[in-house]
This record gives structure tokens, sequence and C-alpha cells, in this order.
């Protein structure tokens, strides 16, 4: 990876300054997910211009693509090639980084039947907080040589280093799709999404909110068509499925716009992660539910002990995604020895604390 | 008695003694015909002898010993089945060895959430046998599964036939319970999708046992396909049959299961189950696809036309589940059916991209003249895992050597080709070499960091995956200058 190692260069003349001066620093892409997690805090570490596609082999279904690459311009070279980011990542607003994609961790509709961008990431090249560049995994999908650092990686909010290149395994986007819908409300759409689970059926994607749910299938024609004729519902024009799911995928659906006011007056969206079985929840407020009932959102003024309390009961955990107020903590806590562990890593990565401080916990 | 001899002696039975205070006696093992069985795993040619081995019955008498064991600074290797084929699970000869054989229960299917919870100890296929009533199964298929437990499945992140399409043991895991090293409590993953805080999980997947002791596994399970066909495919060359498997992912299908057999390989598969193998062909492909029988038939004919567009000479589709089984039996038996032809075998696992398939075959054709050893080749083609089998005789020590040169510059190739060391065996003590070649110091010294994170005191199954710097640099030393592999440190039977 010698190409990122030229690029690198200045962030390491960079992070060698930040740690000699005891500087904290806010690695940023696009700067799209700021408003996710804990405020960032620091002076900018800008990678952008460590940027480009490194290798795309699309026999290979593997692309190689430096931290600062645009999104679009990563989803637009597979795209040319008939292939795709199948764990659809959120993009929220223009101008997102493969970096951020992959130090978010986010998934998007598809995620409980493709897998999560974590299920997707072969490697890593990374600059720890001793500045050094290192790399880990590869560009092969199976590989067990040494600890799984590179799927860490995903998800820690850029707390453990700075991510510099990052190699992703892609698929094929020729598959058939089709959007069902039906006017169902909350407690049918939950019974009939846990009885398909278990049937071998092509889902792709659901998406349930305000008495009305939205069914992807994808996969083999003949397979889509006869679950198509199997399932009922009424079949959504291509273009107008491709639209809304795009709408889920952004969060540029009305649910999860949470304007100025609102936030002022105390509104939030929450993101409850949950097993997909979880029956109703009773919480106050409006409710989306994705991933066959293992993702909602709730936008709500309830108090966040009772989200936190409502999710952890159900076996999961919920995170406060937009508030105007986020004391209760972004990221739900995790236990002691966890959090013991979490510190360790923390210490053995960036031992000067200069990358993201309290970007994922107030004490990381 | 020399004194180191007599020093050890006490120590086991200061650790012994201790044990006993916390655990039944008949859970304790000290005298050599009582440990003899457990001085190995699958890979036979490294043993060694735990000073003592554990069978702890539940949780608290996993904790109590751990408890004692981290007191007293005694090192801890935890084994499954052992049928790991990296040596993870050669015992500490200061070391206690705890089996996990009896966290064999299966504590929920959940027909619903597609779930089960399995203690470590239970069998790979047992957890697919309990979730058959429902029609589902759990996906990840490693050879031995059988017998290995999934345990075992998560710390080396177990691979197999099915998961070019359902993924590995990562893949399918969705929550991991066990004990720090100190005995405390650990949950990795949730029911849900995802956990709060850093991706533990996946660190904890493939961590070989250094990291914690795992004791829960909560795996998914998907729907069994309602049909499954197998192609098999004949090809005159092994660059011809390398070239069909990158057609066959280039063009975006994804099988079942994507394997080839070199000549030599189906000669002598053929020989062990008579399975009706082109013996003419330079190399066989078994291609399978799965699902509705709609989405079968869609994909065997995409797939025939790639296979046939890429010169495969002869293409039989099976017509039913027996033709289909009796077309995998060679291929699932390539193993025992090479222990048949030879009196020892070394089971290679690097994975290269699938481009370079035809390449790296022919560089091995090339090491059998060199090395002046046979060398048959079976493997998931479809993920670029090899499985390069050398023949040998471990009672020749001059064989054996010429073997793990062999077996080396087989690994080195794959780095060169942009591949890794080990795709699914895992490192073990077997690949320690290796790993030097693949990582920078700086690279293994952070690993070891990761290690210090979750084990401060490094009692979990120490020496194990990543190799000492030292170790590094006489491997390189002697490496570049005489072109040979030092004696490893490890004791040979």
């Amino acid at each position: 990876m010698s190409t990122a190692a030229g690029g690198a260069r200045r962030l390491v003349d960079r992070i060698r300054w930040a740690r000699s001066q005891r500087i904290a620093l806010d690695i940023r892409g696009g700067s799209t997910k700021s408003f996710y997690g804990e405020l960032p805090r620091g002076a900018p570490l800008d990678v952008r211009d460590l940027s480009g596609i490194a290798s795309y082999e699309p026999s290979e279904l593997v692309v190689t693509a430096r931290a600062g690459t645009p999104l679009a311009e990563l989803e637009a070279a597979l795209a040319e090639k008939g292939q795709c980011l199948p764990f659809e990542p959120p993009r929220f607003a223009p101008g997102g980084t493969v970096g951020g994609m992959v130090a978010a961790g986010l998934s998007g509709p598809a995620r409980a039947s493709v897998g999560a961008v974590r299920d997707y990431v072969l490697g890593v090249t990374v600059l720890n907080g001793r500045a050094e560049l290192l790399t880990f995994g590869g560009q092969v999908i199976k590989n067990v040589a040494g600890y799984d650092v590179s799927r860490m990686m995903v998800g820690s909010w850029g707390v453990l280093g700075v991510l510099c290149e990052v190699s992703l395994k892609v698929t094929s986007a020729r598959g058939a799709t089709a959007t069902l819908v039906f006017d169902w409300d909350e407690r049918r759409a939950l019974e009939s999404l846990a009885r398909w689970r278990s049937q071998p059926l092509p889902l792709h994607a659901s998406a349930w909110h305000e008495g009305r749910l939205h069914l992807r299938l994808s996969g083999a024609l003949a397979a889509v068509r006869s679950a198509c004729g199997r399932l009922g519902g009424v079949e959504l024009e291509p273009s107008a499925a491709a639209a809304w799911w795009e709408g889920v995928r952004d969060h540029a659906h009305e649910f999860f716009k949470l304007g100025e006011a609102e936030l002022a007056d105390g509104e939030c969206l929450w993101r409850l992660s949950v097993p997909a079985t979880t029956p109703l929840l009773e919480l106050p407020g409006r409710q989306f539910i994705e991933w066959g009932g293992a993702q909602r959102w709730w936008r709500t003024r309830a108090r966040s002990n009772e989200l936190r309390g409502a999710a952890a009961r159900a076996g999961g955990h919920a995170t406060l995604v937009r508030a105007a107020d986020k004391s209760a903590g972004a990221f739900a806590p995790v236990d002691s020895v966890l959090m013991r562990i979490h510190r360790s890593l923390k210490r053995a990565f960036d031992p000067d604390r200069i990358f993201n401080a309290g970007r994922l916990y107030a004490d990381l | 008695m020399p004194d180191e001899e007599q020093s050890n002696a006490a120590r086991q039975r200061e650790v012994s003694e201790a044990l006993a205070r916390v655990l039944p006696r008949s859970a304790i093992l000290t005298r050599r015909e009582d440990t003899a069985p457990y001085e190995c795993d699958s890979l036979t040619a490294y043993r060694a002898s735990p000073m003592v081995v554990v069978l702890p019955g539940n949780d608290e008498q996993l904790v109590a010993t751990l408890q004692t064991c981290h007191r007293l600074g005694v090192p801890v290797v935890a084994r499954g089945a052992g049928t790991g084929l990296s040596g993870g699970a050669l015992p500490h000869r200061s070391g206690v060895t705890v089996s996990l054989a009896k966290f064999n229960r299966i504590l929920k299917v959940d027909p619903l959430a597609c779930t089960a919870v399995a203690q470590c100890g239970v069998r790979n296929l047992a957890i697919s046998e309990a979730a058959a009533p429902y029609g589902l199964y759990y996906a990840p298929d490693p050879s031995s599964q059988i017998a290995c437990t999934i345990g075992g499945n998560v710390a080396e992140n177990s691979g197999g036939v099915h998961c070019l399409k359902y993924g590995l043991t990562l893949h399918n895991v969705l929550r991991v319970r066990g004990y720090t090293a100190q005995g405390e409590a650990l949950e990795f993953g949730s029911q849900a999708l995802d956990a709060p805080g850093l991706d533990l999980l996946a660190v904890i997947v493939g961590s070989e046992g250094m990291l914690a002791v795992i004791t829960e596994v909560t795996v998914k399970l998907v729907p069994k396909p309602e049909l499954a066909r197998c192609i098999m495919a004949s090809f005159a060359t092994i660059e011809a049959a390398g070239g069909a498997v990158a057609n066959v992912i280039a063009r975006g299908l994804v099988p079942a299961g994507l394997e080839l057999m070199d000549q030599q390989m189906t000669i002598v598969a053929e020989n062990y189950v008579h399975a009706g193998y082109d013996l003419t062909a330079a190399a066989i492909l078994l291609c399978e696809s799965d699902g509705t029988p709609e989405q079968v038939a869609e994909e065997i004919a995409a797939m025939a036309r790639v296979l046939e567009e890429s010169g495969a000479t002869r293409l039989e589709v099976s017509r039913d589940e027996a033709q289909r089984i009796r077309f995998w039996s060679g291929r699932k038996n390539a193993f025992p059916a090479s222990g048949g032809i030879s009196p020892d075998y070394m089971c290679m696992d690097s994975t290269i991209p699938r481009k370079r398939l035809a390449e790296m075959l022919l560089a091995i054709q090339a090491m059998e003249a060199k090395y002046q050893l046979r060398c048959v080749n079976v493997f998931h083609a479809g993920d670029g895992n090899l499985h390069p089998l050398i023949l040998f005789d471990a009672n020749d020590a001059e064989q054996f050597k010429r073997c793990e040169r062999f077996g080396a510059e087989i690994l080195e190739t794959s780095l060169k080709l942009g591949g890794t060391v080990t795709g699914e065996h895992g490192v073990g003590v077997e690949k320690l070499n290796s790993m030097c070649v693949q990582f920078s110091a700086a690279e293994l010294e952070q690993f070891l960091a990761v290690k210090r994170a979750f084990d401060p005191g490094e009692l979990l199954n120490p020496g194990k995956v990543i190799p000492t710097l030292r170790r590094c640099a006489e491997y390189g030393k002697m490496h570049i200058h005489h072109g040979m592999l030092p004696h490893p440190e490890l004791e040979r039977f």
C-alpha cells in the first residue's frame, strides 16, 4: 500500500505534532455524520486529500479505496460495472467518504438480509496514535491471519486510529427486485415478518411506518416473481420503489427530519436495535421499523431511561441519534468489564488519546 | 532427578492441589497416561504434554479454574474437540489445558428468531440437527463438522464449503459469552443485530483462545433450501479450471459451493469413494446452486453456460439428491483418502485472489519437482482458499524438513500473489514463522497490544498466533542467508 503510505505522510506529521503538543484531533471526512454520536472535539484532521480508488477488480468482487474517497465516487465506479455496496450505507448528505462510512459502521435497509458494513470489510490500513502505518486483513475473502483488527475499526468512530485505506467485498447489483406494499398495522406486520423469516424467500428489506409495510424482494428473477405471487400485496412501480427506499436509506424520509424547532422542543430521534422478534414496544411518539423488526426508530419526547430501559429489556440497546441535549450519552453504555477492555484497547492504539476523544464514550 | 524436573513436579503439585480445593477431584487430570490424549490437536506433528488437564462441568467450575490459574500465574489453553489443524490447542508445558467437552448442551432453538443458543462444546453438526425439525440449519460447515465444536469454530473463524454463499463463522454468530483470564463474565455482541461500543465480537471470532474463554454461542440459523443441485465439470488444463472459477465469480453468480480437485486428488478420491469422477480431466470443479426450484433452475443454467464458455470438456448436473451426494463424496473424503496413499500429509490453507489460482497451481507443480514430494490439491476455489496436501513420511526427518520448506514456499508465494497465509485453519503454532512474513514488526506489536488489552497477564493460550520479534529476526536471518527454515523450538514426535 505504498500509495496510501505516500498520501499518509502529511497525516503522520500532523499526528506527531498533535502528540507532542498533546492536542486532540477530530478526524474528518465529509462531516456528514457529525450529528451522530457524541460531539466532535479537537483540531480538525482532514483526510479528504487521501482520496481515490487504489484498485478495483470487478472479477474479484474486491475494491480498495483510500479513506477520503467520496462515497458517491466509489458507488459510481461500482455501478459502472454492475456492482454495489450491498449493505446500503446511509448518506445523510452529499460529500460523505469511504472512511466515514467504515468509521461510523452504519448500514441501510438491506442490513438484516445481506449483513452490515463490517461483514464486507476485508482489510484496512490505519495510522495509530504512534503514527505507525499498519495494515490488517487484506484483499481476499477468507483470512484468519492474526486478530480481525480491520473489522474492529468498523463503527469505532475513529477512536482507535485514522483509516487510510479500506478493502471491501462488493457484490453484483444485477439481481431482480420488487417492492410490495401491505396496509397492515404494526402487530400484523411484525407477525408476518417473523413468519417469512424462517422461509426460503428472497427477502431483502422491510420498513413499517404508520399502518403500511414496504417489503423489498431481491434475487433470481424466477424466485422474486414466485414470491410476489405468493405474498400478495400491491407492487410498487420500480422507479417509485427505488426512490422510496433511498429516502429510508439516507433519512430523507419525512419521519427522520427533525427541524430546529422540534429539537428545541425536546423531540429526539432514537434508534433501538433489538431482537427482531421483540413484541410491540409501548412508547410515546412515532415509530419507523426496519430490518424485519430488529431496528426500531422512535421520534419521541420520552426520557432516555425509558428508551434505554425498553431496549435493554428486549435484549438490545438504544442510541440517541438526534437531540438538542445528548447529556444522557449518545450510545448505550457497556458493562464495567467491557469498558475496561475498551479503555485498554484505546491505550493500545492511541496511548495519548489524540483521536476523536469522547466521540464514542466520554473516557475513550 | 534433575533440578528442573523436580521443580516441574513441585509446580504441578502446587497447581493441582490449588485446583483440587475448588474442583471435584474427577475434573483434574495430572497422570501422564490421563493427559496423553490432550497432547496435540489434529496437527499431530506438534505435541506437548500439559502440566494439568481440567474438565470443568459448569460455569462455576470454569470460573474457579480461571481464578486459581490467574492467582498462580498459570497459562490456560482452552480446548474443544481438538480437530484444529494449526496447533491452536497445543498444550503449554507449564500450563493447564481446559477441556470444555462438558459444555455440550444446546440451550435454545428459536425458530421465529432463526437463532440457536449452544454451549461451546456442542458439535457444529448437532446445531443443524437440532434446527432441522424447523426447516432451519447452521450454514458454516467445516469438513470436521461431525466432530468440531461451535466454540472451536468461533475461536478459529471456521469456514467450509458453504461459506462462499453464507459467510464465515463471523457472519453467522450474533453473541458470544465467556470469561476473561481472571474469570470475569463477558458478553460480546447481542441477540440484536449489533451491540453498543467497539465491535469486540469481530475480534473474539478468530482469536484462537487468546483473548477470552468462550462458553456460549448464539448463532444465526437459515432456512434450509428447498433444493440443491450440483454441476460436475471437467477441464483439460489447470489454467482452464482456474479461469472458470474466476469467470463464475465475475459473472456475479454466488454458488452454494465451488470446489476444485486436481487430477492427482481426483484419482485418490475416486479410488476411495468410487464417485464416478472423470479421471482423464486435469481438474474437476464442483459447482452447486441451492434455493427454490425456480432459482436453482435459473442459476444452474447460468453456471453451466459460464463453465462451458470457460472450456469445460464434460458437464454433468446432478439429477437427484443421491447423485448430488455422490458428486460431493470424494471432495468430502479428500483428507482421509489422502491418508490412505501416504503415511503423512501436511495440509496448507492460504487464500489468494481467484484470478491467480492457475498461476498458483502451476507454481505448486514446479515445487513438487523442486522438493521431490507429491502434492495433491483440493480446495474452496470460489473463495480462493487453497488446501494443498503435501504427502510425506514423518518417520523420515529429512523428508519432513523438505515438506516444511515446501509448505513455507507455498505460503510465501500466496503472499506474493496478494493473499494471506491462512484462510480458515488459523495460525496456531504452525504458521508463526509465516506471520513474520505477512506482518511488520509494528503490526505484530499491535496484535500483542490487543491481546494485553483483554489478557494483561498473557495467560490465555500464550505463544500462539503472534510470533515474537526475536523469532521473526531469527527466521528472517536464516531464511535470507541459508534459504532454510530454522528448527522450530517445539519438540516433535
